[in-house]
Order: C-alpha cells, then structure tokens, then sequence
C-alpha cells in the first residue's frame, strides 16, 4: 500500500512530535470543523463515510452519535483505549506513534457530538503510552487547540486520560463507564444504552481509539474518498494485527476486504516454524476459532460471519501445523475465566468449571467424557450471559472441539500433547513492554 | 399502557413496566434470585431468563421493558433445562446442607433447587469461599452460602445510602466484602440489617437466629416498632416467650422491608434482667418515721425484713460503672445531678393492691389539702394513644386538672405551634413514601440518617432516582454525601437563609401567584417582610455563599431534578443556531410544569427560642412556591417517639382535649365532658413541662404522676429538674425500667413495654396503626391502659366520687378505649381497632366509611386560607462569649434512644456505641489542647460534664455536639431553661454557650484562679 493513513507515523519520521504532524497538515481539520462546520454537519460527513466502529462490535458510528437525544446536556465522549483482547495491539500503535492524528479526530468527533469533554479511558498497562499521549494533549492545549474559546469562539474542550486498573471487562463500554465513575468494573443493564444514559447517567459517546484516528482524514478528505477504500458496507481501511505462529507479527494497514491469505501468506510471511496454518483466531480469543479452509474469506464485517466467525477487534492468531488446539482452548478460557467480572452466574461458575476440564484434558488426566463436558459447560453458559464476554469465552470451548474433535480426543486417550500453545507461540502474543515498565 | 402476552394471557400494563413485573403482578411466577422489587434491576443470576418470541436468545426478564405487543413464554422445555443449568452452577459451589441450615425452608436457592429438582451438582464440588465472619452482635456473614445475587450490596447502596460492602475479586472468586476485608465496624456499616432482610441464603443471618430452630417452627407477629416516629412494621419470629429475630415485611406501610439497627436489632431490653417486675414503694412510705427538718421523709438504714431492691442496676449494670467513679466534675459554681449512679432510697416490693392504695390515697390527699392544680402529670409518647388518651383523662376528668404534658412540648410543640398557625394542623402534611418520588428534597435541622433511618432511606432512594437534595444544617450530617447542596450557616442563623431564600424566589418571579392568590392571606406583609433580606446580607449573617442560597432558592421553588433533561450544560459552539437556547423550556419558568418539592425538618428548627418562627418560615416558603397540598410536597416535621403524635392528639398537652380540641373552647369542652358524664371539665390551661418543675420549686404542685418519661434526662438544666423532683411531696412514676427520674419516686409502678401490649401508635405522617403483643409481660407488669385505669378507678372512690364514675374506669379492652376515643376525638372519629389492620388508617378520619386522609391541605387549608407570617430575624438566646466562647448544639445518635433506658440495654447497640462523646472540630481541640479519644469537661452556665473527644469536621469550627442518651454525661446538665419560645414554651436544646477542656487544664486554671484570689 503507497501511504499508510492511521500508521502515516510509518511513512513520515517523528509524526508524533506537534511540529512534525502540523507541518503535514495536522490539527488543520479540526480547527477547521470547529470555526466553519456545525456539529450536525460533522456527524453527517461521518455517517455518510459509513465509517463502523473498531472496538469490536462494527457499528456505524455516525449512527450512534444520531443516537444522543436532543436537547440534553452536558454529554461526553468517552474513548476505549482499554485494548484488551488478546492478540490486540493497534491502539498501542497508533496512539504511540501517531497521537496527534487520534486526538485530532477525538477533538472533532467531541465537537461533533456537542461535548465539552474526552475522557480517554486507557488500560493501566499502558503507562508508557499514556505518557506519550498526556504529553501530546499537554503539546495541544500549549497550541491553543485544547481549552477555553478556542479559535476565538465560544467552544472549549477538554481531554482527561483515565488509567484503568487491569480488568477486560472494562473494555465493554458499560463496565468501562462505572470504572471511569469510580464503581466496580461491571456491566450495567441495557437498555438504556450510554448515548442515552451513559458517564454520570449522561448522554455518553464510546469510541475506540482507532475509530477516532479515521475521523480527521474523512473530514478532511471527504465521504466520497473514503467510500473508495473497502467494501460497500465496510467502507474504510482496517489495522490487522498478526500474531501466533507468524514469521512476521504485527499490525498491517489494509483497506476492508482483504483476502486473509494475502495477510498471512503475503504480509506475513507465513507460519514461523514453517508448517501450514492449521487454524485462525480473527478476532483474538473472543471470535470463533476458523480452520485454515477459510483462508480466502475476505476480512470485512460481514464477510467474516458468513465463514462463521466474526471480524471483531480483527486481531489474527495463527495456529500451525504442530500447535495444540486444546491448549490454545485452554488458554483462552483461562484467560476469561482470569476475567470473568463475577456478576452473572453462567459465566462466574462456567469459566471456572470449562478451565478445570480442559486443564484435565491438557495434562492427559482427562477421560473421554471430559470432552462433551467442555461443549455441555459451553451450552451452559452461552445465551444465558449477562454481557458478551461471557459468550466470548464459550467460543473457544465451542469451535476449537467443532473443528478439531480429534485432537480433544486423541489428548484424553492417552497421547502426549503434541506441542505446548505457549511454546509454539513464544511471548509474542502479548505486547509486554508496558507491564515491564509497570 | 402497554398491552402484551405472557404465557398465553394478554396483560395491560404501565409502560416501562418489566416483564418480570408484570408477571409477578399477575400470579405467574418466574424463578429469580438477584430481583427485589425495590432494587434497581441487576440482571446477574440469569435465572429469571424467558423467551420471547422473535427473539432467538432467552432475555433476563428482570431488565426487560414490557414492549408493545412482546409474546413472552415463561415456561419451557429449553428453559427448563436452561434454568437447571443455572441451579447447578449456583449449587457447585454452594453446599446443600439444607438439614443444619438456619435458612432451611426460607431459603430461595433451596427452593428452586427443589422445584427444579437438583439434589447435587453435576461439577466436582468446590467451595469457592469458605470464610465465617462473626464480628459483630448483630449478624454473621457465612460466605460459603453467598450465591453472588448482590442484593446485599445493592440494598446497601441503593436503599441505606452507607455504601458499606461492595463486591471484591473477580470471577469464581468474587466475594461481598468490607474494604480491604475489615471487620464491619470498621466500614460504613450502620448495621440496619437490610442485607440480612434480602439475603436469599443463609449467607447472612441474625446471630439471634443462629440454631434456634428452623422456620416453620417459629411463631410470627407483626407488629409496630417502639423506637422512633417512623412507625415501621416489625415481624418478630419466636419460640416460645424468646424472640428468635425480627425483620421487616413487605406489606407494612411505611418501611417495607426495611429497618434500622434500634427496629431490627433493639429488642432485647425487653428481656433484660433489669425490668421492673413488681411495684416498689419507698420504704420510708410503709414505716413513716419521723420527718427531718425540712419536711422529707428520712431514707431508714434498717436491715431490711423483706426482699430489698435498691434502685441502680443491683442485678447487672449498664453502661460500665456509674460516672461517679469516672469522676466526679468539680468547678466553681457547677453542681451535677446527684441521682446518677448514687443508691438512693431502698424500695420494697408490693402487692398492686397495696400500691395502688397509696397512690389514690396521696393524690386524693393532695386534691382535697392543695386543689386539683397541685397535682401534675407527665403523659408518654411511648405509650399507646388508649393509654395517653386515659392518662388525659384521669387528670382532666377524676383529678380535674389540665396539668398534664408530655415531652412533646420539648421535640415539636413549636411545629405544633407554628404550622397550626399557619396551615391550621400541626403535623406532617404528606406521608413519608411520597418522599420518594420527590423531584427536590429540603432538609434542614435533622440527621434523618441517625434519627429517622428509614425516613432517610426514603431520601436516599429519591436522589438514587435523580431528585436533588438540599441539606441546610450546621453540622455535616451523614446525608450530606447524598446531597446536591450543602449549606452550613453558623448555628442560629439558619433563619437569615430562609428568609433570602424567599426573597430569590420572589425576586426572581419563581413564586406560584396563583397559588397564593387563591389558597392564601397575609402575603403582602410577608412580601414586604422579605425585602431586605437579600443573600448577600444571608451570606453575611451565615457564613454561606449567596450563590448557594439562590441555587437552593431555585431547586426548591421549582421542584427541580438533578437528572432533569436540561439545556445548561450545551456547549457554546461557533454555529449560531447552536448556542441559541432561549427558546428552551427552563429559562422561561412560567412555562414549565412546577416539581414536587418537600421540606423535612425535625429538631434542629424545633428546639429554638425562637421554634416557632423557624417554622413559620418553612411554612411561608412551602406556600410561596405553591409546594404544599399535593404529593411530594407539603412540610414536614419528623416526630421523634413512636407515639409523640398520639400522645399530642389524645390531649395529653395542657391546652387541648382529644383531636386538639382547645380546653378554653367551651362548646368542645363541654360536648367531650358530656361523653365522659361530667358537666363541665376544667376550662383553664395547665402547665408545661419545664413550668412544672418551676411550679413545684414555687410550692404549686406537691404531686406528679409520670408515666414512661425520663424528665431527669430529657429535660433543660438538669440541676433544677432534679431539685424540683426532690421537692414533690408525692411522686409515682410508671415505668419499665427504673430510671433515673424513678429513683426520685415515692411509688414504681412496672408497665409493660410495647411489645408486650396491644393498643395503636399514631406514627409522624398521622397514620394509626396497631401495636400487637409479642412477648408476655414480665413479672407483674401491666400494660400502662391497665394501670392508669385501676388507678382511675381507686382515685374515683377515694374523692368520693359516684360509684359508677369507678365502674366507668373498669376497661375491658383496648378496643372499647378506642371506640370511646372514636366519640371525643373527631378527626379520629372513624379510627377502630377492626379498621386498622393492613395499612392502618390516616388521621383525620372523621366517619367510619372515610378512607383517611394521607395528605393535608389537598384543596384547602385546615384552617382555611393559609397564612403568612411576617417573621423577625431572632438569635439564640444565649451567645458565646469570652467565658463560654463555644457553641453546643445535642442531638441523637443512630445506636441509641432518648434517654437510653432501652437503647442501653441492648446487648448489640450498647456494644456498638457504649459511652457518649463530644464531637468537637479539628481546630478547637487543638486550641484546647484536646485528643481523640481523651477526656474533655464541658461546662455551661448551669453544669458540667465529663466526656470523651471525637476530633471531626462534622461540627463547624466554633461548635461542639453532644448526643443526650448518656446518664454519665448527661447532656442537658449544660442546656439552658431560661429563654423558651414564647409561644410553644419549647427549651432551645440546639444552641448554649459553653466552653470545653481538658480535665488537667480545668485543675490548673482553678489553681491559678485560687492563686489569684489568694
Ligand atoms: C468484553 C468486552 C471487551 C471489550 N474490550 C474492548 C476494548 O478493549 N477496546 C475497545 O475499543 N472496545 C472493546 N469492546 C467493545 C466496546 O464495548 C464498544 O463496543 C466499543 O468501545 C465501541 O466503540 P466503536 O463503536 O468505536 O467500536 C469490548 C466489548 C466487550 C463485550
Ligand atoms: S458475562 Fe457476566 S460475569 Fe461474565 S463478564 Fe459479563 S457480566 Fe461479568
């Protein structure tokens, strides 16, 4: 791809320095937006780009801003920076090196909800890059393009950065919002949804970071040219993460609709010890497993369901030839059970239940039975959850035994693992710099 | 409404109603453990999962809207085996030890278990938290039973408003817990015992219960709880003549479910070894030896013959040794009581007969020697309204006095006073659940936290659902984290607020001219009394900001919500169109529909020299802003005692009869004299409280009868109350526990407490109720009706009255007073005992087929028109000066009761507050040199007391608090009689000067003081 527009960082050296990201234009939009655009007509421009929400969940996003009823006041845009999902590490990339370009298209889409004030709700382990995005909001308020009447209007705007404490759940929007007011990282009942009643029972706007960071080149550049990148209905472009058994790991800028193949084979190089891809996890642990078959499926929203899966946050696990599809079960649902927020029963008690199986079925002390028991704990709790991460964690119990029953029942009798997950995949899974810094 | 189906059956129902509700209001059940109704949904058990039809997953039914059309099935095979799912997980790990279980049969879990028919988990059971807590009198938290629905946590938050546990860990491991793991006491925990009330399991229990038999083995009774004005319901479970638990019930009118720690956990006074359980006579009254030299009788040191009972805790002790012991206070010119912890006069056992006999005989004598003014009466407001209104009676028709008072006079006479004048009825104008659903909350000059709980508990749900809260108080009190604006005006000048306040509402044009063209009187001059009183000269006069008081002003007026739609905060953005605003609703006040706003208020306006204005000026705001006379508005003065407002409407005041039929009134009088067979009753008024021990200090009164009231506590400049006490040729005092004042009697009389009679309570919103015996009367107590009438009835026959005036005394049953009471009384007219189960009745009912009346001055004013007053600004009568440079200012606290004869003889609430303190601020303390937790003497005018220091901010610079349960400390050694309101004849409790230090600072300064002198 000739230019890279989230990861411009990569095309132009020191981006991230204020000097560097005006001189290419930066910050121009905004103040632009601010001093000759009514709010309505950002929102229109958004919606009209069709740009769908990078969290996860692939909303429309000029949609959900058409959400806020009219006529309540304050609201607040609030921006999911919690990047949890295992295998997810695009945030961390563009708010490290391009922060302007995410706190540019904050400020404008702020504006355009008709809000004063940005919380960014940044995960804990992110310190360093917290760092790097406080000092770029410092840089902006020193610029004028942050405070009281600015550009000699009546607008202000304020940004806050709020450091989480190492929970997933406060990913999901509601949790995240009683984590912000100071309340337990939980869930809360929907409807009402946050546009509604959402960050002090206000009319709330959540965003992911990556979300935000299209916003200033389609104001800038228009609906028209954005609609030129992906699909119909998945307009835009997309950062992939790579990770797993990958040669080269990492996140990769592609326009919506790209074939998977073209990202492993092309991009990544193919598996890091060689063997064929046996498996994928598009969207880290929370999307169903694919098997490799599925290798051609476009990577767009609805392409992705159709081959069973979803697209979801879009980071992409690679599983080869030689590596376990059990112990990758299980350490997924370690890993929700590790995050299961407690609130309901299902998957408080199933996760726990679905670990202890499949930690028996991983150290060979498992029985035939065992296997079906994963896939019945699995039926226990899906459907029945609170929130998604409870059905999240049954993907891994579902699809790995849906497409790789035999490797489940070759484990239980009797054969050795073949290759442990973690060996297979070494500490590349999960970005660590932070956590050491921590 | 909203019309859908639910298994088949179409139903009608208000929008926004949950398909939970709507099929628990339609007898269908749907299996649920995180649900309570008056908790906000939670979601998180997942068993009350339906299906609705289109839908393809299961929806929880708690969270989900009854929409247009929706097509619900709450049975079916998927969810069967759906919700067994459910039950098993919730089983693997929660052990099913139904057999031991002190919830076995009562237990939801088991329930369900049962109906779903699982007898074990399917999973390799583990026990996720096996932690046993006990530390604490009033429950234990077993957590191995905890299911996780966070009722206990939610009803704590939602509900109490202490926020004192919350959900710790995550996952598998999540457990309800303190913070950081303490012990309860530690944490915000006002131990109301809501948690126990709504826990599903036996995850936590009263440790009253603990293995004292299952269920169904219990005897249950409802009944009304004897603390305070609220009137909750109470269940009490018991076994034989113990009570197992208590708790509330859905079903009661005024609280719910919900109690606090004094209703829930309270009750074992009742039982206390202490309990007087036969009548006592002096001894020197049976064998009367010569009197010494000014004319009392001489206490004997004979070894007694019979069994001895000395008055002060002979068979256990309250409360730690007698103060005496602590130290006795000393200083020029201080005198303390001498009655606490001295054994005074040794008292012998009696027959009834023989008690009896005595106290017709002296209080005949002292009719036929003195007149009928020599004799005085103090009624209870802890006695039934049979038992006030016979009391009343006693004086007004056998002795024929209108001596007789309660202390009401010393709690909300001036409300009484006040509101009567203004609005015509001196009570409560709307119930305590329309709070609620108030859109703006004004309480000023009460710690609804600590001395109406479950009232605040309706103000915490009110600002849960986005009401604002308005707290106007000197001390920060606990509701003040719940609160939209605070205001703290320097005690005494809360008056300069209300009036500002006025003055915003009409500069402002926030007044409701209607309102007060047609429904008022006496506007002008009240307008015109407001003028000058501007916020800033309130800001001035208070301490507290103008802008604060305009704020206030204006959530008041106009009944605002704190989460009402509103344009305020829309930001200023460069697009014209944008910023221009005008046109929305709020900034053009005539156009929008007024909220509701209500104005709670208890003591702190009540107990002023100037009580009476204060009250006024509430009521004047109340009119001003049209925010009286329809739900959630209205003023409203919260009662102290379970029946203060009984005793008040039974007449036990000296200036009114029965249904505050003025005594000077010569048509009522006469007409209540006719239904009591007298031609005429005493037509002048009778005396108060505090004139009464002037009284008897002035050679007036010889004799006084007190039924249930602790004068020797309760009442102003203890010193002088002592003094007159002494000087009573006669005094009986009718009791359950001998009190301080019962030492200072001639005659005990044991009576039976509230839960060991029946009769009604009139509770603060007017609503009677009916008050059921749980337990049986200790020993040879009778119920107080019982008493007063024997005591009717020997009194008839030793004035010589006719014989069928005695015969008249001889009641059968509460219920036969009450119909009697349904003829004097007609705004109780219709009130009888068969008309008051469920949910009792609100005075005025003046027919047998009126429904009662829960709000007052719907269409017109009791009296009337309502009335301005035009107040002046009044300071308390005593300022600090050089000599006494601080102010105190007494109240309650949450764990005890008046003058704690009952509070302190409960095992748990003694153990959670045992000694009185001094809440005194950071800077004082440091200026005399006082410590957390180390001694202070504080000294006023009239006395001094030693107390311990509490170092907090929750009093105001200048200003010490002292809570008056404590017979060691006794607060109202310090408050002053001298200056009452000249209209409610109400002593100013809440302001004295006094000064406080440090015992070794006192020694000092009177050697330095001896040193000058010398
Ligand atoms: C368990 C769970 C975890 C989530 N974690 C994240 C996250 O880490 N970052 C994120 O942006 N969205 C996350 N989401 C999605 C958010 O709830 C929400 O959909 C998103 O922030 C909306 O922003 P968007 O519309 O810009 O995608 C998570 C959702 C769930 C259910
Ligand atoms: S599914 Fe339930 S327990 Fe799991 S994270 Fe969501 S709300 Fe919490």
């Amino acid at each position: 791809m000739a230019e890279h527009i989230l990861l411009h960082h990569r095309d132009i050296p020191g981006l991230d320095q204020m000097d560097v990201y005006e001189k290419d234009g930066g910050w121009a939009t905004y103040k632009r937006a601010v001093t000759e655009m009514t709010p309505q007509a950002v929102v229109d421009v958004v919606k009209a780009a069709g740009l769908r929400g990078r969290g996860g969940a692939g909303f429309p996003t000029g949609v959900k801003w058409g959400f806020l009823p009219k006529d309540v006041f304050p609201r607040y845009m609030v921006v999911n920076a919690d990047e949890s999902e295992p295998g997810t590490f695009k945030d961390r990339e563009i708010m490290e090196g391009n922060p302007h370009l995410f706190l540019e298209g904050t400020a404008i889409s702020t504006y355009a909800i008709q809000s004063n004030v940005a919380y960014i709700y940044i995960r804990g382990e992110y310190l360093s890059t917290a760092r790097i995005l406080q000092q770029a909001i410092d840089e902006a308020y020193a610029k004028g393009y942050l405070g009281k009447n600015l550009f000699g209007t009546q607008y202000s705007l304020d940004m806050y950065i709020h450091l989480g404490a190492g929970a997933y759940i406060c990913g999901e929007e509601t949790a995240l919002l009683n984590s912000l007011e100071g309340l337990r990282g939980q869930p809360r009942l929907k409807p009402p949804f946050p546009a509604a009643v959402g960050l002090y029972s206000k009319p709330t706007i959540i965003n992911n970071v990556e979300t935000l960071a299209n916003v200033r080149p389609i104001v800038e550049r228009g609906a028209e040219w954005y609609k030129t990148l992906g699909t119909e209905k998945s307009p835009g472009v997309k950062i992939f993460c790579l990770s797993g058994n990958i040669k080269r790991p990492g996140n990769y800028e592609l326009p919506l609709g790209t074939p998977i193949r073209y990202l492993i084979e092309e991009l990544g190089g193919g598996t890091y010890d060689g063997t064929a891809v046996k498996a994928i996890l598009p969207a880290g642990a929370s999307a169903p497993m694919i098997p490799a078959s599925a290798m051609d499926t476009r990577m767009d929203y609805e392409a992705m369901v159709t081959a069973g899966s979803t697209l979801g946050s879009a980071s992409f696990i690679i599983l080869g030839e030689h590596d376990s599809v059990p112990a990758a079960a299980l350490k997924m649902v370690r890993f929700f059970k590790h995050e299961s927020c407690g609130k309901c029963t299902p998957c408080r008690e199933g996760t726990y239940w679905a670990q202890k199986v499949l930690e028996r079925i991983n150290d060979g002390t498992g029985v035939v039975p065992d296997v079906e028991l994963v896939e019945t704990i699995a039926n226990q709790i899906a459907g029945k959850c609170f929130c998604p991460l409870g059905e999240f964690a049954t993907s891994p119990m579902i699809y790995t035994i849906k497409h790789f029953r035999s490797e489940f029942e070759a484990q239980v009798q009797g054969s050795r693992p073949r290759r442990n997950w973690r060996e297979a995949v070494p500490q590349r899974l999960e970005p660590t710099l932070a956590m050491r810094e921590l | 409404m909203t019309t859908l189906t639910i298994d088949g059956q179409v139903f009608d129902v208000a929008p926004g109603t949950t398909v939970l509700e709507a099929a628990l209001a339609n007898r269908i059940d749907i299996p649920r453990l995180c649900y309570h109704p008056d908790l906000v949904p939670s979601g998180g058990c997942r068993l009350c999962l339906v299906e609705v039809e289109g839908r393809p997953n299961p929806q929880a039914s708690c969270g989900l809207k009854c929409d247009e059309g929706l097509v619900v099935h709450t049975q079916s095979d998927r969810l069967t085996a759906l919700r067994r799912d459910i039950i098993d997980l919730f089983v693997s790990d929660h052990p099913l030890r139904c057999a031991v279980c002190d919830k076995n049969g009562a237990c939801d879990l088991q329930r369900y278990a049962y109906q779903y028919g699982i007898s074990e988990t399917a999973y390799d059971f583990e026990l996720s938290r096996p932690l046993f807590q006990e530390d604490n009198p009033f429950f234990v938290r077993d957590h191995q039973y905890c299911i996780l629905c966070n009722k206990c946590v939610r009803v704590c938050d939602e509900i109490v408003g202490a926020n004192a546990i919350e959900v710790a860990g995550r996952g598998f491991t999540s457990h309800v817990a303190t913070p950081f793991d303490g012990p309860m006491v530690d944490s915000a925990c006002v131990f109301c015992g809501s948690c126990v009330q709504v826990c599903p399991t036996a995850a936590l229990l009263p440790t009253s219960r603990l293995r004292k038999g299952r269920e169904w083995e219990l005897t249950r009774q409802r009944t009304i709880c004897g603390y305070c004005g609220v009137g909750c319901g109470v269940e009490f479970a018991t076994q034989g003549q113990q009570i197992i638990y208590a708790q509330g019930y859905r079903a009661a009118p005024v609280n719910g479910e919900f109690l606090c720690v004094k209703g829930r956990f309270g009750w074992d006074f009742a039982q206390h070894p202490d309990r007087l359980t036969q009548p006592l006579v002096r001894r020197d009254l049976l064998e009367p030896r010569p009197p010494t030299a000014d004319g009392r009788p001489l206490a004997t040191a004979t070894t007694p013959t019979e069994e001895t009972v000395t008055s002060d805790g002979q068979r256990s002790s309250v409360g730690g040794p007698p103060s005496a012991v602590r130290g006795r206070p000393s200083g020029p010119g201080v005198r303390r009581p001498s009655v606490v912890g001295r054994p005074s006069a040794d008292f012998v056992p009696v027959s009834w007969e023989q008690a009896l006999d005595i106290i017709a005989t002296k209080l005949a004598d002292t009719v036929k020697t003195h007149g009928s003014d020599a004799v005085a009466g103090l009624s209870s407001a802890r006695c039934t309204n049979e038992e006030n209104y016979l009391f009343q009676k006693l004086f007004r028709a056998t002795i024929g006095t209108n001596n007789v008072d309660h202390c009401a006079r010393l709690c909300h006479s001036s409300s009484v006073t006040g509101l009567g004048m203004a609005f015509g009825s001196g009570a409560m104008t709307n119930p305590i659940r329309d709070i609620r659903n108030a859109d703006c909350i004004l309480i000023t000059g009460s710690n609804t936290a600590e001395s109406h709980p479950v009232i605040s508990y309706e103000v915490v749900r009110a600002t849960k659902l986005g009401a604002n809260l308005v707290i106007i108080d000197p001390r920060r009190v606990p509701l003040v984290d719940h609160a939209t604006l605070f205001l703290q005006p320097k005690p005494g000048t809360d008056i300069y607020i209300f009036l500002a306040m006025a003055h915003v509402i009409l500069r402002e044009g926030w007044a409701d001219t209607a309102f007060i063209a047609g429904r008022t009187e006496g506007f002008e001059a009240f307008e015109y009394s407001v003028r000058e009183v501007t916020p800033q000269v309130a800001a001035l006069m208070s301490g507290v900001p103008a802008e604060l008081i305009e704020q206030a002003a204006r959530m008041y007026a106009l009944g605002q919500r704190a989460d009402a739609p509103s344009a305020d905060g829309r930001p200023q953005t460069a697009d014209g169109s944008q910023t221009d605003n005008t046109d929305y609703a709020l900034r053009n006040t005539q156009s929008i529909a007024r909220g509701h706003s209500t104005i709670l208020y208890a003591m702190g306006i009540t107990q002023r020299s100037n009580g009476t204005e204060l009250v006024l000026t509430l009521a004047n705001l109340a009119m001003l802003s049209g925010q009286i006379g329809k739900p959630s508005t209205g003023v409203n003065p919260l009662r102290g005692q379970s029946n203060v407002q009984g005793a008040c409407d039974m007449g036990a005041l000296p200036n009114v009869l029965p249904g505050y039929q003025p005594v000077t009134d010569a048509a009522k009088r006469q007409a209540v004299a006719q239904a009591w067979d007298l031609a005429d009753l005493p037509a002048q008024p009778g005396i108060t409280v505090v004139e009464m021990m002037h009284a008897v200090l002035a050679g007036k009164v010889k004799a006084m009868y007190v039924m249930g009231e602790n004068p020797m506590l309760s009442d102003p400049n203890l010193t002088h109350v002592e003094e007159a006490l002494r000087a009573l040729d006669f005094l009986v005092v009718q009791d359950i526990f001998m009190s301080e004042t019962a030492q200072l009697a001639h005659v005990v009389l044991p009576a039976a407490s509230y839960l060991e009679k029946d009769g009604t309570f009139t509770n603060t919103e007017r609503r009677v109720q009916m008050v059921a015996p749980v337990l049986p009367a200790p020993g040879q107590s009778l119920p107080d009706w019982q008493i007063v009438g024997q005591v009717g009835e020997k009194l008839e026959a030793k004035l010589g009255h006719a014989a069928e005036k005695a015969a008249a005394w001889r009641y059968t049953s509460t219920t036969a007073i009450m119909d009697e009471i349904a003829r004097v009384t007609p705004s109780y007219g219709g009130i009888h005992h068969h008309r008051l189960s469920g949910e009792g009745l609100t005075w005025p009912c003046p027919t047998d087929d009126h429904p009662g009346t829960p709000i007052l001055h719907t269409a017109k004013f009791t009296r009337g028109l309502g009335k301005f007053h035009a107040v002046p600004v009044n300071l308390p009568a005593e300022q600090p000066d050089a000599d006494f440079p601080l102010i105190l200012t007494t109240g309650r606290i949450l764990y005890h009761y008046h003058t704690g004869t009952m509070t302190r003889r409960s095992e748990g609430l003694n153990w959670r507050e045992s000694r009185g303190y001094a809440e005194v601020h950071p800077y004082d303390a440091e200026q005399a040199g006082l410590r957390d937790g180390g001694p202070a003497l504080v000294t006023s005018r009239r006395g001094q007391v030693r107390t311990q220091v509490r170092v907090t901010d929750r009093v105001p610079q200048g200003t010490i608090f002292l809570s008056f349960h404590w017979k060691e400390a006794p607060a109202n050694v310090l408050t002053q009689d001298f200056k009452l309101d000249p209209l409610a004849k109400i002593p100013e409790y809440k302001v004295c000067a006094v000064r406080i230090e440090s015992p070794k600072a006192a020694a000092q300064g009177k050697q330095a003081a001896g040193a000058v002198e010398a």
